[in-house]
């Protein structure tokens, strides 16, 4: 005989499920509509290749970016030297490898542009989701936060505040990450007001779900998509910020190669030695240009609307 | 509009009002404004009879006020290194910076609302690729790279332009190149895509269908209607410049205020810092606020929000 039981409602299956996170399909399916834009497809392949140089630097480098030769300073691009080593970019002023220093100074300009990014990404998340969704007072608070923040020369404020507190990898990621969260804030509140007037958002308020849970599960998910973009674009700018920090003397300190340091130390030799500041300056220029190329395409991918 | 604009002026007044806090702030960042402002050899007596003679050791919104009392009225204190008044330093400095800034911009608007207007009407060709090309070049390209590339070929090679100082107009051009590329390649892409955005709208094919001519209608019609978002990124460029004459003054001893603020944050002159940060920053403020006026005419709509 059949017993019927009392059906329980299962309290774990809710009406309205947050959106769930992508499955491996629609990744791949993202992968291919990039691969399919040429310059897209560039950009991502720059962005790789600079990954893997920085992750597998002692392996990629020909030489120990530290190691000095008197002997050999200021060589040619392409110098062999006596025990048949050839420089492909030549040495500096202290006889280092220039590609050994780019190639390690990849490191000191993903690290700070990672961590950086990471920093001020969910900082401008945290501030763009709370204005957006509660509004009012709160809001225009922090928008005029935003634009006192913006009223600021950066390179200026960040010069002056690194000044105070003295160069080191720590203080430059913390005043880059900390002063760059107005963008991710702007764009993340833009869509969290659309979002807000949504049938689901309404749903979850009226079933009883706490501002924080909705916020959480409902409104979050929804802008990630345009929070990625705008994190991918601001990467290279925190890339170029970090050299161009270094370059005035206020970056990672030497002898740890950087791109800017490098550039800083070859701009004395411009006369004599031109490989000394073009080379680091290539670097920077086809990062740059590989991660804007890759945010543009994912852009247009994932959310053409999208004007950052 | 009035009532627009009043809003507008407040908002301004609280945001300079948020980078006076901030200026404060600079010097207190350590704790130890005393430690910041004494030469490193300086004996505990002497930090603290600095400390009292300055009033570091009063409560720290008493010390604000008195930075404001002084603020408001341009007096930042004195320059550690030259004994004269910081603002005073900071504003002798100051024309060589808008000059700079100025050519820059001048340069990115003669080149980009050109190249973009030509980029969106003749779309998808020659022209629109090489200067969409340079553009995403030109938006990459570090500052200091592209000043140093610069003297390399023009001054090192070719001999043809100064690579420091300012007096001539051949002075004036390597640095407002410098400058201005990366505002020109921004400028480049906005009016492109702002264009291509107008042209694609009914009132222009209106204004054809009724028999205008192309070059009215480009210029006209839709130059028109793309030109405001142009207004606003132009005020925003500003604060680009101003920011990014800090690097180009360095590199090509341009002696404005970037490079001054530069030298003093190495010779620990924080009055002069602070000065030159207050400076730029509510230039910057001021000149978004002029922005929002001119947009009140440029477009009408706003005047009635």
């Amino acid at each position: 005989m059949a017993v019927s039981r009392p059906s329980t409602a299962a309290p774990d299956v809710t009406p309205l499920a947050p959106p769930r996170p992508w499955t491996e399909r629609e990744w791949m399916t993202l992968l291919r509509r990039l691969v399919r834009r040429r310059t897209a497809l560039f950009g991502m392949l720059v962005v790789v290749g600079v990954l893997l140089a920085a992750v597998f630097a002692p392996l990629v480098s020909p030489f120990d970016p530290l190691e000095q030769d008197i002997g050999q300073r200021l060589r040619e691009p392409g110098w062999q030297d006596e025990q048949g080593r050839v420089h492909p970019l030549g040495t500096d002023h202290l006889g280092r490898d220039i590609l050994a220093r780019i190639i390690f100074g990849s490191r000191i300009a993903l690290v700070v542009g990672l961590a950086a990014v990471v920093i001020s990404g969910v900082l401008g998340m945290i501030i763009g989701l709370v204005a957006g969704y509660f509004g009012g007072r709160l809001d225009d608070l922090l928008m005029r936060l935003a634009d006192i923040q913006l009223a600021f020369p950066f390179i200026l404020l960040a010069i002056a505040v690194i000044g105070v507190l003295g160069p080191s990898l720590r203080n430059i990621i913390i005043v880059i990450g900390v002063s760059s969260w107005v963008v991710y804030a702007r764009v993340v509140r833009g869509e969290v007001l659309s979002i807000r007037e949504r049938e689901y958002v309404h749903a979850a308020v009226a079933l009883g779900s706490r501002h924080w849970r909705v916020l959480v599960t409902h409104v979050l998910p929804n802008t990630f998509t345009p929070w990625l973009v705008v994190a991918t674009l601001d990467m290279a700018r925190v890339i170029v910020i970090e050299s161009a920090l270094s370059f005035l003397g206020l970056g990672v300190q030497p002898p740890t190669p950087t791109w800017g340091g490098m550039l800083a130390d070859g701009r004395v030799y411009l006369s004599t030695a031109w490989w000394l500041a073009t080379f680091p300056g290539l670097a920077i220029l086809v990062t740059v240009l590989g991660i804007n190329l890759f945010g543009d395409g994912l852009r247009d991918t994932l959310d053409p609307r999208l004007k950052v | 509009m009035k009532s627009y604009l009043l809003r507008r002026l407040w908002q301004s007044l609280l945001v300079l009002f948020g980078v006076s806090v901030v200026v404060f702030l600079i010097l207190h960042l350590t704790g130890d404004p005393a430690g910041l402002l004494l030469p490193p050899d300086a004996t505990a007596e002497d930090i603290a009879r600095f400390r009292t003679a300055m009033g570091f050791d009063d409560p720290v919104p008493v010390q604000y006020l008195r930075f404001l009392k002084g603020a408001v009225r341009g007096d930042f204190g004195e320059s550690l290194r030259h004994g004269e008044p910081a603002m005073a330093l900071v504003v002798e400095r100051l024309p060589a910076t808008f000059q700079l800034a100025g050519a820059g911009l001048l340069i990115a608007l003669c080149l980009a609302i050109p190249a973009g207007i030509v980029s969106a009407v003749k779309r998808n060709t020659a022209v629109d690729y090489v200067s969409t090309v340079v553009a995403l070049l030109g938006q990459a390209m570090p500052t200091f790279w592209l000043g140093i590339m610069l003297i390399l070929v023009f001054s090192v090679r070719l001999n043809w332009l100064p690579s420091s100082g300012r007096g001539t107009l051949e002075h004036l051009i390597l640095p407002a190149i410098t400058l201005g590329l990366f505002t020109t390649a921004r400028i480049t892409r906005l009016t492109r895509s702002g264009m291509l955005e107008v042209l694609g709208q009914d009132y222009i094919r209106t204004a054809r269908a009724k028999g205008v001519g192309e070059s009215p209608v480009v210029w006209k019609h839709a130059l028109k209607n793309a030109s405001i978002p142009i207004v606003t990124i132009v005020g925003i460029e500003l604060g680009t410049l101003l920011g990014g004459s800090v690097i180009t003054e360095t590199i090509f001893a341009w002696p404005g205020v970037g490079r001054l603020s530069v030298q003093a944050i190495f010779n620990r002159d924080y009055p002069v810092v602070q000065s030159a940060v207050f400076l730029l920053a509510s230039t910057f403020v001021i000149v978004n606020f002029l922005v929002d006026v001119v947009y009140t005419y440029l477009d009408p709509r706003i005047r009635y929000r």
